[in-house]
């Protein structure tokens, strides 16, 4: 089909007093949106090519540039958006899946921006991060039924063994984000900012490149459906290792790395021939409920000689709360729940967009269960799905995670400019791409400066959040929900939270 | 002495040193006033050499011992301090274009723009450090003394 329907989803103009036709924005343009007109000395634009990542406006060195939404606009319709009317057009025209990145864009509630925290005021004192200390260490992995110590001659000697714990400085972690679907100076920045700052990394199901076994120790190496890069230094290498079951922007689907990514580094770090499609199945073949669950994680657990962890990720789904009850009985030592805003290097958009459930109502409702069981120190909770700032964490804790994992809000921070066409390859960022020219966009050294600064920023506000509360350990906050209160919530939403309305 | 060095590895090929090169040798400074209103535009003393995905800016290395100006005929290629950077006068040069032929780098340039003469890097005189590293958007050129 020669001819679309599609209008440009965004129109890029050009400031022609501004512009200097230096063609920074040809050279940095990989959808080549952008034109040098050599017999006329103009740079012209193509903005049907558009995605809208806004290299070009960044790199401009006169900000000649504005890229901004098409508003030529469909006559308005409630249920004929123009979004929609475009999503049919493209299937007409391709008669395929849609496909999308990053994680789901749709206007569902976000339950962060409905819950307030607490301060003290005169009855209790607040504390003063600055003056006075203030504890955020977390400790993931299963927690002892009781602890039996010794005291002898006025000391204390623990006789209890503790389960193997991933220590992090603060109770933010790196989420999963493989090799292949991001790029090696992407991967190479997160390890190092990791190690360097004192929390984890998660490898995704991208096996580990040969050049960051080095981060090992502050590594969670993940085993998904597909296997790919799974193998006995591979596990021995990380510090935990995580089962990925599903994830919060396609759940009940797998995965798939189109070949054009796996590049020879990416095929010998997965263990697949070079150019070939990496398919994740949707399930994991042996895994069909869970007992075989058990299998997996006991076999991971002895092959690594009860040393390290074992985690088990799932897409927050309706039924999560019973699904995280049987995973903890089937010894997983930590839960990883990545709710419906959770992020992803490709996905059909239909799926991304309409499965899964908020990561809010997810943490609250399977740490309550965990709780009536009396399980719930058996395994640690890292919620993950669109977090966004320092309270979001703060929020989750309260409402009784251990810690939060971050993906999108990390690719941020190093550049991404959420356009949401990572499935492409053809990152111009440098983050989503295998592109030899593309890839080099990304210095490891800033991108890690900056991810660090992120983890910086966001400690220092969680201790002023904590301090405000009168709290001086992230312990004493893990779901407490009292310091919590719901705005603009139904009954049931506040319920499911187990929180207070505001003004009560 | 501070070198300009490149890392080819984070080099994006933008070519943006070039672009502010023009611009800190310009009469206005100013980056429209250079490009759009200035001619004859003076020429960029850095360069982005390029070969498929691999690129790195070159400009003049600054040598120990310089071919460049042991082929300058006139003095116009010239170093003020034994270890200072290597200078070109604008005055001086005849245009003969030997230190191009003598260059092993490539890093020397005609400029034909006004009076024949040859042009090239001067590390930007006078500032903090040159356009090209201060403009850099991926840090992919520093400057710096590695004792060479």
């Amino acid at each position: 089909m020669r001819f679309s329907y599609i209008e440009p989803e965004f129109l890029i103009e050009r400031d022609l007093e501004r512009c200097i036709r230096c063609q920074v924005c040809v050279r940095q343009c990989a959808f080549e949106a952008h034109i040098y007109d050599e017999a006329s000395d103009v740079v012209t634009a193509d903005s049907n090519k558009c995605v809208g990542c806004l290299r070009c406006v960044t790199m401009c060195p006169t900000d000649a540039l504005i890229v901004r939404p098409n508003p030529t606009s469909f006559k308005e319709n409630a249920n004929w958006t123009g979004r929609i009317i475009k999503n049919i057009y493209k299937q007409a025209e391709t008669g395929g899946v849609l496909l999308t990145g990053m994680g789901n864009d749709r206007p569902y509630p976000i339950y962060w921006d409905h819950m307030v925290l607490n301060a003290s005021q005169v009855t209790n004192p607040s504390i003063d991060p600055l003056r006075e200390p203030m504890e955020l260490k977390t400790y993931l992995g299963r927690k002892p039924e009781r602890l039996d110590v010794t005291l002898k001659d006025g000391k204390v000697s623990l006789n209890t063994k503790l389960a193997p714990q991933l220590e992090l400085r603060m109770p933010v972690l790196f989420s999963a984000l493989s090799y292949g679907a991001i790029s090696f100076n992407a991967s190479k920045a997160l390890a190092s900012a990791a190690y360097e700052f004192g929390t984890y990394y998660n490898t995704g199901e991208g096996g580990l490149h040969r050049d960051l076994y080095q981060y090992g120790e502050r590594t969670i190496v993940q085993c998904a459906s597909g296997r790919f890069g799974v193998h006995k230094d591979y596990l021995q290498a990380g510090a935990a290792i995580e089962i990925k079951i599903g994830q919060g922007a396609k759940p009940g689907i797998g995965g798939h790395l189109p070949g054009e990514k796996v590049s020879s580094e990416v095929s010998k770090t997965r263990m697949i021939p070079e150019g070939s499609d990496a398919l994740s199945p949707a399930p994991h073949h042996d895994i069909y409920s869970i007992e075989d669950l058990r299998q997996l994680i006991y076999a991971l657990k002895e092959a690594t000689r009860y040393e390290k962890p074992v985690s088990v990720k799932i897409a927050a789904v309706h039924n999560s709360a019973a699904i995280a009850s049987g995973m903890v009985r089937a010894g997983a030592d930590i839960i990883a729940l990545d709710g419906i805003r959770g992020g992803t290097g490709a996905a059909p958009t239909t799926i991304r967009d309409n499965v899964g459930i908020p990561i809010e109502l997810a943490i609250a409702s399977v740490d309550q269960r965990l709780r009536e069981e009396g399980i719930r120190h058996q395994a640690s909770i890292i919620a993950a799905g669109g977090f966004r700032s320092s309270s979001d964490v703060v929020k989750a804790i309260a409402l009784g995670a251990d810690a939060v994992y971050i993906g999108t809000s990390a690719l941020v921070a190093m550049g991404c400019h959420l356009c949401q066409i990572c499935y492409t390859g053809k990152c111009n960022w440098g983050i989503a791409t295998q592109d030899p020219y593309l890839e080099k966009r990304l210095n490891p050294d800033i991108a890690k400066e900056r991810l660090m600064n992120l983890l910086r920023a966001w400690e220092h506000e969680i201790k002023e959040m904590l301090g405000g509360m009168g709290i001086n350990a992230i312990e004493s906050l893990r779901g407490n929900r009292l310091h919590l209160r719901g705005v603009g919530l139904t009954d049931s939403e506040l319920e499911i939270l187990g929180i207070l309305p505001a003004g009560r | 002495m501070k070198r300009v060095y490149a890392k080819e590895e984070v080099c994006a090929g933008c070519r943006l040193c070039e672009i502010w090169c023009v611009v800190a040798h310009s009469k206005s400074k100013n980056i429209i006033k250079a490009f759009n209103e200035e001619f004859p535009r003076p020429l960029p003393r850095v360069k982005v050499e390029e070969f498929g995905p691999f690129s790195f800016a070159l400009q003049c290395r600054h040598c120990k011992e310089p071919p460049c100006i042991e082929a300058c005929m006139t003095g116009a290629m010239h170093r003020e301090t034994p270890d200072g950077p290597v200078l070109h006068d604008p005055d001086k040069c005849v245009g003969c274009w030997m230190c191009i032929m003598v260059c092993p780098y490539g890093a020397i340039a005609r400029d034909e723009t006004e009076k024949k003469i040859a042009s090239k890097c001067d590390l930007c005189q006078g500032e903090e450090e040159p356009a090209c590293v201060a403009h850099c958007p991926n840090e992919a050129l520093v400057f710096e003394d590695r004792g060479e």
